[in-house]
């Protein structure tokens, strides 16, 4: 019995000793790898050095070279039959349709190589993402299109009097760059901001009620809000042309034609885009958040106030820019409201006053070149206007956590490295 | 009402005390599960209950911890006693829970288990209204906060609420605030004045078992914590507010085991100050921590009820009813 159980030691103590310093390993079978510092673990065991070993990072690849070929090879070969049949054998057609018939040509090809090379589940796969792809590159074509077309337009006429100067003493016969559209673009700010002040705390108030309320009226409301989107703009702008403007013009100043009535009209605009927005976001909040808040003796409305709006404020900034970027493009709720102005006018409250949209409508109309291409650098700077809001949201928005993160990982490899050198 | 025995559960009646149980060795964090021959670890009744327990606390956290802070519009102090008769609750007509009837004594940790469907957490959703917040939602019978009923008509849910604070399975720290203004959230939503809030900050993180590791970024956000000790946070920002009772709906059931231990230890280190209902699918969990059991079974169709009560070292160990035994023993469930 003895010497069963002392077998496997005298074997284990065999191996021991003959075992000549086995080269340590790192747990990862290779020996004095170098493993890259990491922000969790700057490995403090001990790594053995040696020669290191290179490694150099790879991705698969989803399309391999004969891949790109067949594609490449397809697209030249649909090109030249089209030229071969619609250029030399019969009488051809537009460019349009030579484009379509190429495409044609060419997804027909893709399939019967691709079949022939990898069968025809991978050729109607391949032809799939080429359509995608090239509706996507489709898309994009008009918006370029239109941006570069508005650039092209609008540049001549701007120069840096076109944001410090209005039309005054302007006639048809001066160069586009004379005079500029600051009244304009002061009018558009003031209608826009007056108008958020508006409907920003309405619709987040009624997003509020339609997600944090019990109330049976939610499901009418919702209707009405959407019917709202709906809203044919011009309409908006009739509404408080014909409610306010008609009626009382000649009596209250405050209700003539000026800023402030435009504003009304665009917060009817912007309103159901905010409510709607504001609603999707307190919708993604979860509802453990507001049980843990009711769970320690809140009411429901400092549970809105303090834990639900301060979690959704990132897709309220969100709210915000669509209704901003809804209602400051448009010019129909303007033309009975603000009606257009030549001239800087700061007061909302008193007053026609120009905005940007109104500034392109009113230019374009005109009979001179001028005109038209001052018409034009208003558009673009309305869409520069746009781009910068946009930016702005995105900035002030954007995810604190991540790039808190971000930060702190590179301060932990930091630490690494610098004690890697001191050791 | 931080004396805990001058209510005479008559569920207590008739079990033996153990003698000879030194109260200042640590009974509750057994190494191993040792259920099976629980029946000398059986806590006494003689007031062992807040017996020491062997988390280590250095005398100056011990110092913090048990400080007095005075909170302005909060809970009056110390642990109180629940009990609920008769409770039943229905959801949309339907009755999901049946007669139970338990006494949670104060600053003792009372564990409620079975299997999943059968009440335990409607049972806890009862003891401090969160029941009422789900529509359709019905319910019968009393719950008594230290003897009064909290579905009394002069009794505001707030202020129940306040009183009994709640911890979920799913950790849910406020992600728009720091660990800072988490753990005194509690104040700001229940519109609570505290004098020295820094000071009810560390102690709440330390009562919590969550201080040492987070007093160094208190003005990070609350949601860059791992798992459990967001869990542990959450505990932070329940005792803030000094509750009489903190209910736990399966706390650990999202946390790993490390994270596991250390809340079980903070339960522990509550025991005494406040009255813990815990519910756990986890058996050795409900027997480690647990000074009082409740095992709730649902029949096919049927409501649940309780179907035992007792000491938790008398549960485990020589249930009266064999489907304990059963569930106990992990024969189903």
């Amino acid at each position: 019995m003895t010497d069963v159980s002392q077998r496997p030691l005298d074997v284990a103590a065999d191996i021991d000793l003959t075992t000549t310093d086995p080269a340590p390993t790192n747990g990862q079978g290779l020996p004095g790898a170098v493993r890259e510092p990491t922000a969790l673990g700057a490995p403090g065991a001990v790594i053995p050095r040696s020669p290191r070993v290179v490694r150099t990072p790879r991705r698969p690849r989803e399309l391999n070279t004969a891949d790109l070929m067949t594609i490449v090879g397809s697209f030249v070969s649909a090109v030249c039959l089209c030229w071969l049949i619609f250029s030399i054998l019969t009488k051809g057609v537009g460019w349009l349709g030579y484009g379509l018939s190429v495409f044609v040509v060419f997804l027909a090809l893709v399939w019967i190589v691709t079949a022939d090379r990898l069968g025809a589940n991978a050729a109607t796969d391949r032809v799939v993402s080429t359509v995608i792809f090239t509706s996507a590159f489709v898309i994009m074509v008009p918006l370029v299109w239109l941006i570069v077309f508005v650039i092209q337009k609008g540049w001549p006429a701007i120069s840096h009097t076109f944001f410090v100067k209005d039309q005054r003493g302007i006639t048809p016969t001066q160069p586009s760059t004379a005079g500029g559209a600051a009244h304009a673009i002061v009018g558009t700010i003031e209608q826009v901001g007056l108008a958020l002040l508006w409907s920003l705390p309405l619709g987040v108030l009624t997003a509020v009620f339609l997600n944090e309320s019990r109330s049976k009226w939610r499901r009418p409301v919702r209707i009405v809000v959407d019917a709202m989107s709906g809203l044919p703009s011009i309409v908006a702008g009739l509404f408080i042309y014909a409610v306010f403007i008609l009626p009382y013009a000649r009596t209250i100043p405050l209700f003539g034609f000026n800023g402030f009535m435009a504003s009304l009209a665009l917060a009817m605009i912007m309103l159901p885009t905010i409510t709607r927005t504001v609603e999707v976001v307190l919708r993604l909040v979860p509802d453990g958040l507001r049980e843990a808040s009711l769970a320690m003796g809140s009411s429901r409305a400092r549970t809105v106030w303090s834990v639900v709006l301060p979690t959704a404020r990132t897709g309220m900034t969100t709210a915000v820019v669509l209704g901003i970027a809804r209602a400051v493009g448009e010019t129909a709720p303007l033309l009975f409201t603000a009606f257009g102005y030549d001239l800087m006018n700061t007061n909302p409250f008193k007053g026609a006053q120009e905005s940007l949209p109104l500034f392109v409508y009113r230019n374009i109309k005109k009979p001179a070149i001028s005109a038209v291409e001052r018409g034009f650098a208003g558009a673009l700077v309305l869409m520069g206007l746009v781009l910068i809001l946009f930016m702005v949201a995105r900035f002030i928005g954007r995810d604190r956590s991540k790039s808190q993160a971000r930060r702190n990982r590179r301060r932990a490899v930091a630490q690494w490295i610098e004690e890697q050198e001191a050791s | 009402m931080s004396d805990t025995h001058v209510n005479v559960d008559p569920l207590f009646a008739g079990i033996p005390d153990v003698p000879g149980l030194d109260p200042t060795q640590p009974h509750h964090y057994v190494a191993e599960p040792t259920w099976v021959d629980a029946g000398t670890d059986t806590p006494s009744l003689d007031g062992s209950a807040s017996a020491p327990v062997d988390v280590p606390l250095d005398a100056q956290e011990r110092a913090v911890a048990t400080k007095e802070i005075r909170l302005d519009g909060g809970p009056p102090p110390g642990a109180a006693t629940l009990e609920s008769r008769e409770a039943c609750a229905w959801f949309g007509g339907r009755l999901v829970l049946e007669g139970v009837n338990l006494v949670m004594p104060a600053g003792e940790v009372t564990a409620l288990i079975g299997p999943s469907g059968c009440g335990k957490s409607t049972f806890l959703r009862l003891l401090n209204r969160m029941h009422e917040l789900v529509p359709g939602a019905q319910l019968d019978g009393e719950i008594l906060l230290d003897g009064e009923d909290i579905y009394d008509r002069n009794m505001r849910a707030q202020q129940v609420r306040m009183r009994i604070g709640m911890v979920f399975q799913k950790p849910n720290p406020f992600p728009a605030m720091t660990i800072k203004e988490n753990v005194l959230s509690g104040l700001k939503l229940g519109r609570i004045k505290c004098s020295d809030k820094d000071a009810l900050v560390e102690q709440s993180l330390i009562r919590a078992g969550l201080w040492k590791e987070v007093r160094d970024r208190l003005h990070e956000p609350g949601g860059g914590l791992s798992g459990g000790q967001q869990q542990r946070l959450c505990i932070a920002r329940s005792l803030a507010v000094h509750p009489n009772v903190l209910l736990m709906d399966e706390p650990c059931s999202a946390l790993d085991p490390t994270s596991t231990r250390r809340v079980e230890e903070t339960i522990a280190e509550l025991r005494g100050n406040v009255t813990v209902v815990i519910v756990t699918h986890n058996m050795q969990q409900a027997h480690r921590v647990s000074d009082k059991c409740a095992f709730f079974l649902a029949a096919e169709n049927k409501p649940g009820v309780v179907v035992e009560q007792g000491l938790t070292a008398k549960l485990f160990s020589e249930p009266d009813d064999p489907r304990t035994f059963d569930y106990v023993t992990g024969q189903f469930g």
